[in-house]
């Protein structure tokens, strides 16, 4: 895996994320209080980077067969988890992810709270609204950054992927001071859940022992692959939800 | 204590595995397989993990929309 492969990977992989913090940001600050609200994120990040500072150098002391296939597993298993959501939503079995939605159900929840200061925070609820959510999302960022850092013994350009996904979305984020509906959320979902897969069953099986007929060429085929299965599945589903649909409307049509 | 351990042991779980524990299970079942045909089996198995991932994929999608439209 080349650094320019590494470095977006980590950037798009963490930019949905960024954006999904974004979105929480905005709607605690917007409708609450933003000194709160951005206190709430310093916290939040202040952790996340203890928890970097902790994690990432700590993993570069185990070895790198026994950490390909840790990392391989956990990556294939948390890969799988966001293609079967992102299989699902392209297929209409689940709703498609919306910001905008998102965002107004939030600010709805942060008007109807009740307000109040503690612990020398001013408004309580937006600073723990700021601080989960960037804390949850957060930690997605910091599990990929790491995991495929680590993975190519380069955690700095994986870091440096990720601080710029983070940078250019809060940047924007505060430039149209609005959640990046328009950002093809669902779509760079779909393609994060086909590269941490890909990478996940590459590396998991270099892990257990297994020699990649190619060596790392093995990826230009073990990527596109599950992209084609996705992709495949997402034609099935849709085609098993039309056959379905048109069963009914006849049972109806039968009926009346 | 133990309500705080478990919360933090929910979260992780819904964090790493998700809806469907069958998937991670999988996984795990096939990097198993795969490390005992290439240390004691001596067969180089690139081909069963991506197999089962491809199946265990197909094997979630049909659960979580079997009886849906």
């Amino acid at each position: 895996m080349n650094s320019l492969a590494l470095f977006l990977t980590v950037f798009v992989a963490c930019a949905v994320e960024a954006v999904e913090a974004l979105t929480i940001v905005l709607a605690a600050g917007v409708t609450r209080e933003w000194r709160s609200t951005l206190q709430g994120m310093a916290a939040a990040l202040a952790v996340l980077a203890v928890a970097v500072a902790v994690i990432g150098p700590a993993l570069t002391l185990v070895p790198l067969t026994g950490l390909r296939l840790v990392v391989g597993a956990l990556l294939a298993v948390f890969g799988l988890q966001w293609l079967r959501k992102a299989i699902l939503r392209a297929s209409g079995y689940k709703d498609l992810h919306d910001e905008g939605a998102i965002y107004a159900r939030q600010v709805a929840a942060a008007r109807a709270a009740s307000g109040g200061g503690r612990r020398g925070v001013r408004d309580w609820y937006a600073f723990t609204l700021s601080f989960k959510g960037v804390l949850l999302e957060g930690l997605e960022v910091v599990f990929i950054a790491i995991t495929f850092g680590d993975n190519q013994q380069n955690l700095g350009l994986a870091a440096a992927g990720a601080a710029a996904a983070v940078l250019v979305v809060a940047a924007v984020g505060v430039a149209v001071r609005a959640p990046l509906s328009r950002v093809p959320e669902n779509t760079m979902k779909f393609a994060v859940g086909i590269m941490l897969t890909s990478f996940g069953v590459f590396w998991g099986a270099e892990g257990a022992g297994v020699s990649w007929p190619g060596n790392d060429a093995a990826l230009l085929a073990v990527i596109p692959a599950t992209a084609l299965v996705a992709l495949g599945y997402v034609a099935l589903l849709r085609r098993a939800a039309a056959a379905a649909r048109a069963t009914a409307a006849g049972v109806e049509r039968s009926a009346a | 204590m133990s309500r705080w351990l478990r919360s933090f042991g929910a979260f992780w779980y819904d964090f790493i595995i998700g809806d469907d524990w069958r998937g991670a299970a999988v996984v795990v079942a096939a990097l198993a397989a795969t490390a005992v045909c290439v240390h004691v089996a001596s067969v180089n198995a690139w081909w069963l993990l991506p197999a089962a991932v491809i199946a265990a994929l197909g094997w979630s999608l049909r659960r979580a929309t079997s009886g849906r439209a």
